[in-house]
């Protein structure tokens, strides 16, 4: 595998394989000291237009945890606002050595057209509302560490938000198919796309309806900006029709569980703390996010070599 | 004096049949039709076309403005390797040709490179902002007969009312781009399934054809005559054709790339592809063909739109639209549009020329007394873009390694060959 830029680019077979790498990055996250030399050596630069914490400080940990040196590129302080075309900053960043670039961008597309100018990997940290992959892997190894199961045949995971400008949803929607969960979508039809039918989804417009049946409620973030946009009339009408309220939680089933791929809206998609929520597994994504991204790292960079050893 | 021109051994296409003859052209007029002429210049046609030179409703030639992308003299070289010999050159230079300056200035310029017929349109709005009629009649004096904002279509359905009025009493004809800006912000391309997945802002049809039925409408009430560029929808077709079987003053111009490429090629994220109005579906561009066969659409434009190589390597939302035409207009239509040959001279000649109103020495007939204004084309000759070639000075073409069929292989520019066995002569 040269580069992880969408959950399609990675197939099945490639999705089950890092949950399995995945199960030895947490096994080495469990130790006193945490590291090992598997990407001695190797550089990783993050690339990030678009703002982000838990993502960017995800990947360098998971990064320095394997040993790998790392690069950021903060683009306030970077020269794209010099008006350096995106392409001469790959071909600097490429020309000083790296052997992978971690890359957000607000433009859908972005992680292609920089692979056409690197020779360097490329990890798709999130290109516009297209694709987020390491977030989707972060989410089915939560749900696959919650449940005990390494498919989700049968498993109804319900999504609920604002499907249309999220690439969480796209990756998440492609990922839990392939491992054979059963994925509604919930939204009101302005939060969806417009054409939709060829989505292996089932549609409601009704939060309650699917409440009760629910294994998994995955929370999306909404922005408010969707309301000047026209798509939903208020925040409070979005929150009482989608959030999540003490009332929703309580006719969810014992076992189900609640995500958000951060960061969340308080008092919009989440009307209640997520610590009060039993079967919250909000905090479990972070944590699960390192480990994810080292087995992505690792795929990518790494030689074969064994991952024992001490850094 | 300059020197004579004889054709030889092509079959020339005129609106009232073929014939395989020689045509000889003096001094800028086509002298003798027969067997067996000669003269100074002996052009070989054998296997070729012989028809009236290209028009070109649509073209971007970014001067003055953009001179980056591509000049007057440049894009008129590419129009003659075309096999173009007119070309309307689009208002949204910088400055916009609103104004007597910028027209005589384009007209000059086109004159100076003296490849081919530039024919500046005009702005129907001052600055092309939508907001006060340009100067109309002023500039209908100094000649110009085709008026748009293309880039934008006019918003304001009260001032296209006025300028369609207005245009009326000028005898001009006003050309839209149909664009509703309201429901295209952010977009992309075409909404459809494709675009769902790639999580782009869709563009969608309708965005089109509500501008189209609301033209229709307001060229129903004022009489004025309307020409509606670049229609890329099924649906814009059956509006179109509904207006004229009520006799409305309207034509209308399709793109050899609404032809011939669909919304799905974006998923390459090339913004090659990118294209205001974006890509469309398959089905679009099976009504779009039934709206030329059966003479809905009027004429084949290029929307040559070049963009230097630092703009378009951007990301699919950042890059301009827009590709390039003129050079591959005819392998593209000749490959993709399932048209006959006198279809096809049809639409690239005889019908813009009429629409751009330079149909006295444009789009006539290959017959003695009229205009040398000729393109010789092999229909059959299978090529590909080479991009090293092209005479534009930009490099957005969609066409690499795709096969195009009929190829240019000489244009006479008011009795001067332009360009020679493919070869631009200046």
């Amino acid at each position: 595998m040269k580069h992880l830029r969408s959950i399609d680019e990675l197939g099945v077979d490639g999705l089950v394989a890092l949950l399995q790498l995945t199960d030895h990055m947490a096994e080495i996250n469990q130790r006193p000291v945490p590291k090992v030399p598997a990407l001695r050596g190797r550089t990783v630069a993050s690339l990030f237009f678009e703002d982000s914490t838990r993502t960017r400080l995800s990947f360098e940990t998971a990064a320095k945890r394997l040993s790998a040196d790392t690069m950021t590129f903060n683009v306030s302080t970077s020269s794209v606002n010099k008006g350096e075309s995106l392409r001469d900053t790959v071909a600097t960043i490429t020309d000083m050595g790296v052997d992978a670039f971690v890359v957000r961008h607000k433009s859908v597309g972005i992680p292609w057209q920089i692979s056409q100018w690197t020779k360097a990997s490329i990890i798709n940290a999130g290109d516009g509302a297209h694709q987020h992959p390491t977030q989707a892997l972060v989410d089915c190894y939560t749900i696959r560490e919650a449940t005990h199961t390494q498919r989700f045949d049968g498993m109804q995971i319900t999504i609920v938000g604002d499907i249309k400008h999220s690439r969480v949803a796209r990756s998440n929607i492609q990922a839990f198919s392939m491992l054979g969960a059963k994925v509604t979508l919930v939204a009101p039809p302005t939060l969806l796309p417009p054409d939709i039918s060829h989505w292996p989804v089932q549609i409601n417009h009704h939060l309650d309806d699917v409440i009760p049946s629910s294994d998994v409620l995955y929370m999306l973030r909404l922005q408010s900006e969707r309301m000047s946009q026209g798509h939903v009339p208020t925040l409070r009408e979005y929150s009482e029709q989608y959030g999540l309220t003490q009332k929703r939680v309580s006719k969810l089933k014992d076992s189900a569980i609640v995500m958000h791929p951060g960061p969340m809206n308080r008092g919009v998609e989440m009307q209640i703390d997520p610590s009060d929520v039993k079967n919250s597994l909000i905090h479990r994504q972070v944590a699960n996010g390192v480990s994810v991204r080292m087995a992505v790292l690792f795929e990518l960079l790494g030689t074969g070599s064994s991952l024992g050893g001490q850094a | 004096m300059s020197k004579s021109v004889v054709i030889k051994g092509g079959t020339i296409v005129n609106p009232d049949g073929q014939s395989r003859v020689d045509v000889r052209i003096e001094n800028g007029k086509v002298v003798e039709v027969g067997a067996n002429l000669s003269a100074d210049v002996q052009l070989d046609a054998s296997g070729c076309i012989v028809s009236s030179g290209f028009i070109d409703l649509h073209a971007h030639l970014r001067e003055p403005g953009k001179e980056e992308a591509e000049t007057i003299e440049t894009g008129s070289r590419a129009g003659a390797l075309g096999g173009y010999t007119a070309l309307v050159a689009m208002p949204n230079t910088d400055p916009p040709q609103d104004s007597i300056a910028v027209i005589d200035f384009v007209r000059e310029q086109g004159k100076r490179a003296g490849l081919i017929d530039v024919v500046p349109s005009g702005c129907i709005t001052l600055g092309r902002l939508g907001e006060t009629l340009a100067p109309m009649a002023e500039l209908a004096q100094a000649g110009v007969t085709l008026f748009t904002d293309d880039g934008v279509g006019v918003q304001d359905a009260s001032l296209m009312r006025r300028a369609l009025e207005y245009a009326k009493g000028l005898g001009v004809t006003l050309a839209q781009h149909c664009e509703v800006a309201e429901l295209t912000k952010g977009a992309v391309m075409n909404e459809c399934q494709c675009c769902t997945d790639l999580g782009l802002p869709g563009w969608p049809s309708i965005a089109e054809e509500l501008m189209v039925f609301r033209d229709i409408e307001l060229v129903r009430i004022t009489g004025a005559s309307m020409h509606f560029l670049h229609l890329s929808t099924a649906r814009s077709v059956e509006l179109v054709r509904a207006a004229k079987r009520d006799g409305l003053p309207i034509t209308a111009e399709v793109t050899p790339h609404h032809l011939s490429l669909t919304q799905e090629l974006l998923s390459s994220y090339d913004s090659v592809y990118k294209v205001n109005p974006p890509l469309r579906s398959a089905e679009d561009i099976r009504a779009l063909k039934v709206g030329l066969l059966d003479g809905t659409i009027d004429a084949i434009a290029t929307d040559h739109a070049p963009h230097p190589r630092r703009d378009k390597e951007m990301s699919l939302d950042m890059a301009p639209p827009g590709m390039l035409g003129l050079e591959t207009a005819l392998g593209v239509v000749m490959a993709y549009g399932d048209l006959e040959i006198k279809d096809v001279v049809s639409l690239l000649s005889w019908n813009p020329a009429r629409i751009a109103k330079i149909d006295a020495n444009h789009g006539r007939p290959v017959a003695v007394g009229e205009s040398a204004n000729i393109c010789v084309f092999d229909p059959e000759l299978v090529w590909s873009v080479d991009i090293e070639r092209l005479a534009s000075k930009s490099i957005n073409t969609p066409y690499v390694g795709r096969t195009l069929r009929g190829r240019v292989r000489h244009t006479i520019f008011k009795g001067t060959p332009t360009v020679i066995d493919g070869q631009a002569q200046k």
